[in-house]
């Protein structure tokens, strides 16, 4: 199944991810070292294996850098 | 001994992770200053790069105190969005609440600010909030549920030094949570000056990672952080405006 997801503000197609965690999987990203927001609401870590991700989803996915 | 909303740290001086040329130099220097808390920003990920290395592959939480900051947010809305989600990355509670008000001077947007400030508050945050040198502003800050209120000496990474040290003088006395000069020092005589007004802390960043040598910076910032607190608490003679000789007058040969 393909879905169409805006993911940090860039359309994506994705196959195959039917949960936050699955899609995270298919970006090659750590769960425990990113926070993801779909559609405007924080996906608490652990319902990240139970959230589902949906065609036309906004999904943001955040990490910490350097700052001051 | 340093202590903001019941946590103790045992240095005032607190410092970024910005704009340092390289992760190693960066890590050297914070070792460097002594510093335990550290600040990080929240950012995308590059999922371009997906094995671009974020800041945590330097920092562990167990050796330093992550304090998320929400630096580059021009609305409360963002900010207080921008504070949710460094939350539930895990570490603690607390937020350095940036609002922002203006691109060329960064100075904060009050209005802004207070109102992130309350909504955080009220949402189990401990809002250490960036300012600026207005007594008012920072009473309101206080009032609002800020765990501790960080006005700048000058403006983000000018290096101007401490402007008003009035100003500084007289929020922290005004003020009963901490008060943390954050932005603006440039050199160790600007650190030992701020902590000369009594103030609880520092935090800083690019005064180190601008430096020619961070590493020497971080020590030599270690250092005026120390005296000038010590300084602060030994309390300085008063200033007159007449010579006083240090010798005695008597005794002089005819």
């Amino acid at each position: 199944m393909t879905l169409a997801l805006t993911i940090n503000g860039e359309p994506r197609t994705i196959t195959d991810a039917g949960t936050v965690e699955e899609l995270l999987s298919q970006l090659h990203l750590d769960p425990r070292a990113v926070v993801v927001e779909v559609n405007r609401k924080i996906i608490r870590r652990a319902a990240i294996a139970v959230t589902p991700v949906a065609d036309g989803d906004a999904v943001e996915i955040v990490h910490f850098v350097g700052g001051g | 001994m340093l202590e903001i909303a019941g946590h103790k740290f045992a240095s005032r001086l607190l410092v970024g992770t910005g704009k340092y040329r390289d992760n190693d130099e960066m890590m050297r220097a914070i070792d460097a200053s002594g510093a335990s808390v550290v600040t990080v920003a929240v950012r995308r990920v590059n999922l371009d790069r997906a094995d671009e290395a974020g800041i945590l592959h330097q920092l562990t939480a167990d050796r330093y105190f992550l304090l998320a900051n929400t630096a580059g947010c021009y609305s409360a809305d963002e900010a207080i969005r921008y504070a949710r989600l460094a939350r539930e990355a895990g570490f603690n509670d607390f937020v350095k609440l940036e609002v922002i008000g203006d691109k060329e001077t960064l100075l904060p947007d009050v209005a802004g600010l207070l109102e992130a400030t309350s909504v955080l508050a009220a949402d189990g945050f401990k809002v250490m909030a960036y300012t600026n040198d207005d007594l008012v502003t920072a009473l309101r800050l206080e009032a609002a549920g800020a765990v501790a209120v960080m006005p700048l000496a000058s403006p983000i990474g000018s290096g101007l030094g401490l402007l008003n040290p009035y100003f500084i003088r007289t929020i922290k006395t005004r003020l009963r949570v901490p008060v943390i000069v954050d932005a603006g020092v440039g050199t160790a005589s600007d650190a030992c000056l701020v902590m000369e007004q009594g103030v609880d802390g520092i935090l800083m960043n690019t005064a180190l990672a601008e430096a020619q040598d961070p590493v020497g910076m971080a020590k030599a910032m270690r250092f005026a952080v120390e005296a000038g607190r010590a300084a602060y608490l030994a309390g300085r003679m008063p200033r007159r405006e007449v010579a006083v000789p240090s010798s005695p007058d008597r005794g002089m040969l005819d």
